[in-house]
This record gives C-alpha cells, structure tokens and sequence, in this order.
C-alpha cells in the first residue's frame, strides 16, 4: 500500500510541475519581453503589474469556439494538441532535482535514451496539426518542422552522448552523481551545441521558421482555436521547461552548486533552469529569424562538426584521466 | 521501469501478469500493423505504423529490454516516421483516400513479407527455444549488459554494420549529387510532378516547367473537390 501511496504521490507531484512551471515561464516570458522591449503590456489584470493576465488567456482560451476545418482530417486534427504536449510530461518524470531516490519522478536506467526519445515523439504532434489542418500554410509549417527536427536531432544526441561518455553512465542521476566541477569548461561545447540544437527543436526564436507569423501564420497551427492552440503554446513552453532542465543536469551540475549545502540541491537545480529559460526568452527579443537555408546550414556544417569533436575531446580526457 | 512480474513457472499454462500484458501488447501492434497495410490513406498508414513500433518498444520494455526499447523509439519513432512523414508532405499527402497509391505486386509483396516473417520467427524460435528471462531478478537488457555484450562478444558484426551504413551514405551523397548534375532529366521531375497531393488527378497544375528542385511549385493545393 505504501508503495501505491509513493508513486501516486510522485505522479501527482510531476503533474502539479508540469502545469504549474511552464505557465510561470509563460508569464517570466511576457513580462521580460514586455521591460526588454521598453514597453508596458498587459498591466490591468488583477492589479499588480498585471500578474492575472495569465489567467485571463486561459479564460479566454476556454471560452472560444473549437473550429475544425471543413477538409481537415478531423480525428488527427483533434488528437495532435494531446501528441505534441504529452511527451513533455513523460519526460519531466525522468529529471532529477536533487540528490537521492526522493527527488526524481521515476529513475531511468536509459534515462538520456529516454529523454530524447520521448522529446522526439512531441514533435509528431506538430507534423499531424500540419498536415491535418488541410491549409497550406499550415503543411508548409509541418514540412520545416521535419526539416528542422531531422537536422538538429543529430547533433543534440551527440551532444548527449559526449556528456555520457564522460559520466560512463546513461542514467540522469548517475550524470549528476559522476560530476565534477571542472565538467563545466571540459563539456562547454557540447553544452552549447546541446542548448542550441533544443531551442530549433522546440522551434523557438531565433529558429522559429516553423511558425513564422509574420510568412506562414504560425505554420502548423494556423488552423487551431481556443484550447487546442493554448495546449500547443502550453506544449511550448513546457518544451523550454525540458530543455533547460535537461541542460542543468547534463552539463550545469543539476543540484551541485558553489555552496554545497545537500538540502538545497533542488534550489540550484531550480536557479539554473530558471536562469536558462531567461536566456531562451532573451534569445526570443534579441535575435531575428534564421532563413531556412542558414538553420540547415548552421545544423549540418557547424554544430554536427562541433558535436564531433566534443565527443572526441571528451574520449582523449576520459583516457588519459584512466 | 522494469515491471516486477510474480514468480512464474516457465510454462505456457500458467502466464503471469507481463505475459498476459506481453500477448495484448502484441496483438495490438499486430493489428496497427495490419492497419498501416491495408489502409487507403497513406499519412493514416504512417500514423498507425507509429503505433506499432511503439507496441514493439513496449514489449522490449516488458522483456526489461529497457535501453532497446527506447533506442526503438527514439530512432523508429522519432526519425524513421518523421522521415517518412516529410517524405509524404513533400510529394503526395492527400487528405483522403489515395485509390492510386495502390502497386501492382501486392501479391508478390505479401508472400515476400511472409517469408521474411516466416524465416525471422524460424531463426528465433530455433535460437531461444529453451531460453527463459527471469523478470524477477536484475535487468538484463539494461544499457550496461547490452553495451558490454555488444562489444565484447558482438564486435564484429557490429562494426560490419557500421561500415554497411558507411557505404549506404556515401551512396546516397553520389546519387544525390548525380541528381543535381543532370536537373534537366524530365523523368524525375516529372515523377515529382504527379504528386499534385490534394489537387488530385485532375492535372491543373501551376506552370509546367522541365526545371528541376523545383519544389516550391508543386505544394499541394487545398481544393474543395478532393472529399468526394
């Protein structure tokens, strides 16, 4: 019985992450859009700065009609919102806060395996809103997405996998348990390369081409309203919420931090992707759009080679360390 | 993740709950699979052939094949589908039926597919007659047994793989740059050219041109018609 009572608390928990994280950066982004860009926005709702207006997309969201084309592909049109955000709460199962069995959802024996795998699959969700929507634009959007998808998921496995190689292990925790401080300057490329290769995968700014409003209003999703559009944007943000997470464990040291104290791992665990999520957003104001050609060409001739030579940097230092 | 499975006695007639999971697992991949041959709308086909790799990961997952079971959905899943799916969009992705989608060697395709079938159940059976997983006891398909069986006892025919898919991409770059080299060639573009996806078959087209890569022209068309 107890063992029931443990996992459904476990569950309950990286469920509460999982809608509680992604809206807070959701909102972190609007407001430091909103002071990068020098101007107000949303400053009404619920009175101080605005802090409600959140919560009045969501109502709004709620309340509007659920429109499927006439020549959609109803049932996938409807059931790629559930394919592009489910993957995300899977995957937030498997990162570790803190030290110790307490402090992960479930621990992974593949769990690096397991997490890009099942980041993959989210990326479907975008593939059938895109080609069920029976838009053009909407198709268009589906088609880079593959595009981007199969260019930068190489170099985001090799980034992991140079960071496994140092650790000897796949699993998350084993990562975290195996590190060491000068990782940091050892792993940077790799760290980088890995950052960079999730935010095209998560199709956020500067490699948005995906969803480009401004050329093929919001690609995949042009088609969708109400809900399903807010569980795509929902998807999103959960995506950075990933990402960064991810990018402490495997390369920023996760829970360890200058001030060693143990009962505050989860806290450095928690500044590092919430500092990494700023930098996302940051990124989002700063940079403008990548050409389609230029995202395939900073994939296969700059991080791919990167990657590679991580990996081999990462095996001449795990040698001569032995 | 490994499922804890109460001790059984290895026999057929008193499975224990992963194997009674194990069967329905595998009938359900068995009947996606069926689906992703038999259906008329080609995305659909992709679709259920997402299901049933995920139904094979699963039973990986279930036989504690743990670091398999994701190496299947990461590489199966998450690229060989989505590979597929662009592939799809890029040529001929109706919303609908496709009655042309259907080739002439289907008979011959069935019977080769029940050989390989045949020959792959035959080599399996034959090896593992006697061999039983004990679910109880530590993973053994976890990452370290696999990697360590791997290149210790399976060295070589690892790496004739790796040079097999060496070869496999060196060759695709060579046809691909043969392509770009001869953009005149009217068949390719012309095979391009049928794919008019959603426009049907009625061969309205954008402007015919014998220029090649250019794909741009040929996106499919939403076109009210196509429903019927």
């Amino acid at each position: 019985m107890n063992d029931v009572l443990d996992v459904a608390l476990r569950l309950v928990i990286v469920f509460a992450v999982f809608m509680v994280v992604p809206l807070v950066v959701g909102q972190a982004e609007h407001k430091v859009m909103a002071h990068m860009q020098g101007r107000l926005g949303p400053m009404y709702a619920g009175g101080f700065h605005g802090w409600a207006q959140l919560v009045a997309d969501g109502v709004k969201f709620a309340q509007k009609e659920d429109v499927v084309p006439a020549d959609a592909d109803r049932r996938i049109f409807q059931l790629a919102p559930a394919v592009a955000l489910l993957p995300y709460l899977l995957v937030i199962v498997a990162i570790p806060i803190g030290p110790g069995e307490g402090a992960v959802g479930q621990v992974v024996d593949a769990g690096i395996f397991f997490v890009l795998a099942v980041m993959g699959v989210g990326v479907l969700g975008s593939l059938m809103a895109g080609w069920a929507s029976a838009n053009k634009f909407s198709l268009l959007g589906g088609l880079r997405t593959a595009a981007q998808l199969l260019a930068y998921e190489l170099p985001m496995l090799l980034a992991a996998a140079s960071v496994a190689m140092a650790a000897g292990t796949v699993s998350l925790p084993g990562i975290l348990n195996a590190f060491e401080w000068w990782w940091l300057p050892w792993q940077i490329v790799g760290a980088l390369v890995f950052f960079v290769a999730g935010l095209a995968e998560l199709q956020r700014p500067p490699f948005d081409m995906p969803v480009a409003d401004s050329e093929i209003i919001f690609g995949a999703y042009t088609e969708y309203t109400g809900l399903r559009f807010a569980l795509f944007l929902l998807a999103e943000y959960a995506g950075i919420v990933v990402l960064c997470g991810l990018t402490t464990v495997l390369f920023l040291g996760g829970w360890h931090g200058p001030l060693g104290a143990d009962g505050l791992g989860w806290v450095w665990t928690l500044l590092k992707t919430g500092v990494l999520a700023f930098v996302v957003i940051w990124l989002r104001v700063t940079y403008p759009r990548l050409r389609e050609d230029q995202l395939q060409k900073l994939a296969w001739t700059t991080l791919i080679p990167l990657a590679l030579a991580q990996i081999a940097l990462t095996g001449i230092v795990k040698v001569a360390i032995n | 993740m490994t499922l804890a499975a109460t001790a059984g006695h290895p026999g057929f007639l008193s499975p224990n709950g992963v194997e009674i999971a194990f069967v329905l697992v595998g009938l359900a991949t068995l009947g996606a699979a069926l689906i992703t041959v038999t259906t008329k709308q080609l995305v659909h086909a992709a679709l259920w052939l997402v299901v049933a790799l995920g139904g094979v990961a699963v039973e990986y997952l279930l036989l504690t094949a743990e670091f398999i079971a994701w190496v299947q959905v990461l590489i199966y899943v998450g690229s060989v589908v989505v590979l597929l799916l662009f592939g799809l969009m890029l040529t001929r992705a109706p919303i609908g039926r496709s009655p042309d989608a259907d080739s002439g060697n289907r008979w011959i395709a069935l019977g080769a597919s029940l050989a390989a079938a045949g020959a792959l159940v035959w080599v399996v059976v034959d090896a593992f007659r006697t061999t039983w997983i004990d679910l109880d006891g530590p993973a053994q398909g976890s990452t370290k047994a696999s990697g360590e069986f791997l290149f210790r006892h399976w060295v070589l025919p690892f790496e004739a793989l790796s040079v097999l898919l060496l070869a496999a991409l060196v060759g695709a770059i060579v046809i691909s740059r043969k392509d770009r080299q001869d953009p005149q060639g009217g068949q390719g573009t012309q095979d391009r050219r049928g794919g008019g996806g959603r426009q049907g078959s009625n061969g309205v087209q954008g402007p015919s041109g014998p220029q090649g890569g250019d794909d741009r022209r040929e996106r499919p068309t939403v076109n009210r018609e196509d429903k019927s």
